[in-house]
């Protein structure tokens, strides 16, 4: 009985799994996520902890989708592409540069199966990405053996930079130039010949959760200011973590950065970029660098086993590299605060001028903290805890945590200021039409005043005349059309025009 | 009686007639000249335009304000990174705010050859608006056919620059030009020469009257005035819609595919042009040491160092705009260079290649071996060709309120 019984229940039992299993196979099969709904839809819509500002800024979703698969071309949708659109690349290998004049568009690669997309340079091609729009994002990509940089923004703000593999890629991984507001988190580089990750002449910028490792230098901040470096783990490059000023560029100044809970260990990798470049006076060993930039606040990182030294605060004239001066930007590291940081096993094969140094003060052991050349406003927290040279003049800080600053990315989108129709119309007919139009005179085409009488209350007369002229006149010559203008530019100018008194 | 009515008739009928013949000569006045042209009223009687030129807006207090479709571009903090970077970026602060009468007067003094030490010789002689506002020579010739020692630099687009001369070491447009003037070798005029010679000039004595007119017309013109009208004229000088700007603007098909390959190597971190001819004015205007060869003969120029009493910017000067660049031929500030190709070509040529072995230059980061494929500099040239406008070419005055008809004017 109890056999039977127990042979029952396990027979029921039995029959539960095996219906419970087709079910849950069933499920499975009609509800399981596909690769393609569970990927995030558009970088643009993910919201996340880090980053939070900037991605709040959510909306609808009502752009076009393309989809880019091996044996296409990315630019080709690029070219499709309006502002808004999302380009979806599947795996494959795609050799091109991916130009982008455009804003809003995001890029996001498929990852299937352990396949990447993946952008080759085959060593032959400039950049991989180039882009001079704002609200650019791009995410999912394997890129490799590209000369220049793997992804570049000229003047581009708002970008989103993520989930990115990039190795083995020229001169700089990631580079914004001249952006405001932008994220740069959870990217994985290495074999960069400069700085992997390189934010120059930037505003709020938030470098967070990368993996930085085999580069000459890891993370960069360069005449750039409001920037936090967070939760990077920097590795085996020649130097870890860089805030500095580059004389001799447009944009003079590198303030407010904070450097926080990141691992800098063991950047000891041979120094291999090339003659010339600024990062080839940074020391092999260097954990982390802070030459002549201002407002830098280093807390919570780890930084071990940097053979030159672990953390290198300097001036220009002692930062080793050869530059010509620049009498408009300050050489000296001013307001520079260390904070609670692990720090060991630094400082043990210094470059040739620390070991001197270490001589002269019969030290044994080499720097975990070397300051040397001007600078002013600096302190450190409990300095008994390191291996210090040159801090003397530190005080103690009088701000305990960094903490306060969550982030740098603005509340809202950086963008251009909003001007009215009219004003369009203004730039529009001052900048382009004034070179052959004026109010009552003739210059080279007839005058205002005249176009005002032909096209009265009607200024999509004058849009259409824009876009194909007509030459109605024999005595003066045709007009080339302005198609080149944008249609709002082309109506605003037209009402402009109608609306002109003198 | 009969007879005064006959003498009241007739001289209504004289008067009725007298106005009709006049109505019909005005009206085949009219017939004969539709619309006269603007310029070509002003130099008759050397009226100074009240209209701005192309490029500028009146505003309420009758001076030009420059309106272009770059400042679309700007931010809600005005000055944020304006002038440096990308397509779409805002320029930098213009030299602007001048009357439409001192720029016009400006115009007067620019060509007249009055101006210099003999009358031979003008500003136009060195920047020729048929020549890019450059002079189409190697190096400058000045007066007595002097020979200078650098190349005459473009004027375009001058009124967005900080600093002036090939070694910056002017910051103003009215501080430049007292170089050329009183240089022996270029206009060789004096302040004393030059303020005699206008003030004798009874046209010009009115002119600045008109231009000026906050003070007494009868005063003599002082030398700020002349400064101020020649700064005017330089800095209404715009070129800002070349079909480069067209694409910029967003009109992507007005560069051919070739001319877009140029742009992508231009700005691609390989070639690195765009890093020191940064849009949207193709200068950072910052000083740069990239050690381009001296003509033939000639010592080596050590440039800023100079200007900056800093070995390290010995063989420094100042990055240039590539505006225009097509016209203004030859290149560099030696004119070493005779076309686009050769100029191109120097960047590839390894860092440092053409620095005589006795010096010790701080040769700038982005020089360094590109190894540009010779497809690849033809795209350049392509490219930099597309950044010819000179569509807000000014007219050359027929002539002048000096009474010099000189030769140097090509119109």
């Amino acid at each position: 009985m109890l056999n039977t019984k127990g042979a029952s229940i396990g027979k029921k039992t039995l029959f539960f799994i095996i219906i419970l299993s087709i079910g849950f196979y069933g499920g499975y099969k009609f509800f399981a996520p596909t690769s393609e709904v569970a990927m995030v839809k558009n970088a643009l819509y993910r919201s996340g902890a880090s980053g939070k500002a900037l991605l709040n800024q959510t909306k609808e979703f009502t752009g076009q989708v393309f989809e880019v698969k091996d044996g296409d071309l990315i630019m080709d949708a690029v070219i499709k592409a309006q502002p808004g659109d999302l380009i979806r690349v599947y795996p494959g290998t795609y050799s091109e540069t991916v130009y982008v004049d455009k804003s809003d568009i995001t890029f996001q690669g498929i990852v299937e199966g352990g396949e990447w997309p993946t952008l080759d340079g085959k060593t032959t091609l400039n950049d991989a990405f180039l882009y001079s729009g704002n609200g650019i994002h791009i995410e999912g990509f394997k890129i490799t053996k590209y000369k220049g940089n793997g992804i570049m923004g000229q003047a581009g703000n708002n970008f989103v930079i993520r989930n990115n593999w990039i190795v083995d890629t020229g001169v700089y991984g990631i580079f914004p130039q001249y952006g405001k507001n932008g994220l740069i988190e959870y990217n994985t580089l290495t074999g960069i010949e400069d700085a992997a990750i390189y934010v120059g002449m930037c505003d709020n910028i938030d470098v967070l959760h990368n993996e930085v490792f085999g580069n000459v230098a890891g993370i960069e901040f360069e005449n750039s200011r409001h920037c936090i470096a967070e939760n990077n783990n920097v590795y085996d490059n020649a130097g870890g973590i860089l805030a500095f000023i580059t004389p001799g560029l447009p944009i003079k100044t590198t303030y407010d950065i904070i450097i926080r809970n990141n691992f800098v260990n063991e950047n000891n990798h041979v120094n291999f970029a090339p003659p010339g470049s600024t990062v080839a006076g940074v020391p092999s060993g260097t954990g982390i660098l802070i030459m002549a930039a201002d407002d830098v606040i280093v807390e919570d990182n780890i930084i071990s086993g940097n053979n030159n030294v672990g953390i290198l605060i300097t001036d220009f004239p002692n930062g080793g590299i050869k530059a010509s001066r620049d009498p408009e930007a300050d050489p000296n590291p001013d307001n520079v605060t260390i904070l609670n940081n692990l720090m060991m096993r630094n400082g043990a094969d210094p470059i040739d001028e620390i070991k001197v140094l270490m001589k002269t003060l019969f030290m044994k052991v080499g720097p975990d903290i070397l300051a040397i050349g001007k600078g002013s406003g600096s302190a450190i927290l409990n300095r008994e805890k390191y291996v210090t040279f040159g801090i003397g003049s530190y005080g103690n800080p009088t701000k305990t945590t960094s903490y306060g600053v969550k982030t740098f990315l603005l509340d809202k989108p950086a963008e251009h200021r909003d001007i009215t129709k009219k004003q369009l119309g203004e730039f529009t007919y001052y900048g382009v039409c004034a070179g052959c139009h004026a109010f009552n005179t003739r210059l080279i085409g007839v005058p205002t005043n005249v176009i005002q009488a032909i096209h009265t209350n009607n200024p999509q007369g004058i849009v259409d005349y824009i876009n194909a002229p007509k030459n109605l006149r024999e005595d003066y010559p045709e007009m080339p059309p302005q198609s080149h203008l944008s249609e709002e530019a082309k109506m605003a100018v037209a009402e402009y025009i109608l609306g002109l008194k003198k | 009686m009969s007879l005064g009515n006959i003498k009241i008739k007739f001289k209504v009928v004289f008067i009725a007639s007298l106005l009709i013949l006049s109505m019909m000569i005005y009206l085949g006045v009219k017939k004969e000249q539709p619309v006269a042209m603007l310029t070509e009223v002003n130099e008759e009687y050397f009226n100074l335009s009240s209209h701005c030129p192309p490029g500028f807006m009146l505003n309420e207090n009758n001076e030009c304000v420059s309106r272009n479709l770059y400042q679309q571009y700007e931010y809600k903090e005005k000055k944020s990174n304006r002038g440096v970077g990308g397509l779409k970026t805002a320029l930098p602060d213009l030299r602007e705010g001048f009357s439409p009468q001192q720029i016009d007067l400006g115009r007067y003094l620019f060509f007249d050859p009055v101006l210099s030490g003999d009358g031979s010789v003008s500003c136009a002689s060195c920047h020729d608006p048929n020549q890019g506002f450059s002079d189409g020579k190697a190096l400058g010739k000045g007066i007595h056919g002097a020979k200078m020692k650098r190349s005459s630099p473009t004027l375009w687009n001058v009124g967005y620059l900080k600093n002036l001369f090939w070694d910056a070491r002017s910051g103003s447009l009215e501080h430049q030009m007292q170089g050329p003037l009183y240089s022996e070798e270029e206009m060789g005029t004096t302040k004393e020469q030059l303020l005699n010679t206008l003030n004798t000039i009874d046209e010009y004595k009115r002119l600045f009257g008109v231009a000026f007119p906050q003070r007494e017309k009868t005063d003599s013109i002082n030398i700020g005035e002349i400064y101020t009208s020649i700064a005017a004229f330089e800095s209404s000088l715009i070129s800002l819609n070349s079909r480069y700007d067209q694409y910029a603007h967003g009109f992507h098909n007005a560069l051919n595919e070739n001319e877009i390959k140029g742009l992508n190597i231009f700005r691609s971190f390989v070639a690195r042009c765009a890093e020191c001819h940064t849009p949207p004015l193709f200068t950072n205007q910052q000083i740069a040491v990239i050690g381009t060869p001296e003509p033939d003969g000639l010592p080596f120029d050590p440039g800023a160092e100079i200007t900056f009493k800093d070995s390290t910017r010995r063989g420094g000067f100042k990055v240039p705009s590539l505006r225009n660049i097509e016209k203004t031929a030859p290149y560099m500030h030696s004119g070493k260079f005779t076309n686009l190709r050769d100029a191109v070509e120097f960047y590839t040529k390894g860092r440092g290649h053409a620095v005589p072995e006795n010096e010790d230059l701080f040769i700038h980061w982005h020089i360094w071996t590109p190894n540009l494929t010779e497809l690849e500099l033809d795209r350049l040239v392509d490219f930099l060709r597309t950044l010819t406008d000179e569509s807000f070419k000014p007219r050359v005055p027929k002539i002048l309120p000096s009474g010099i008809n000189s030769q140097q004017i090509k119109s």
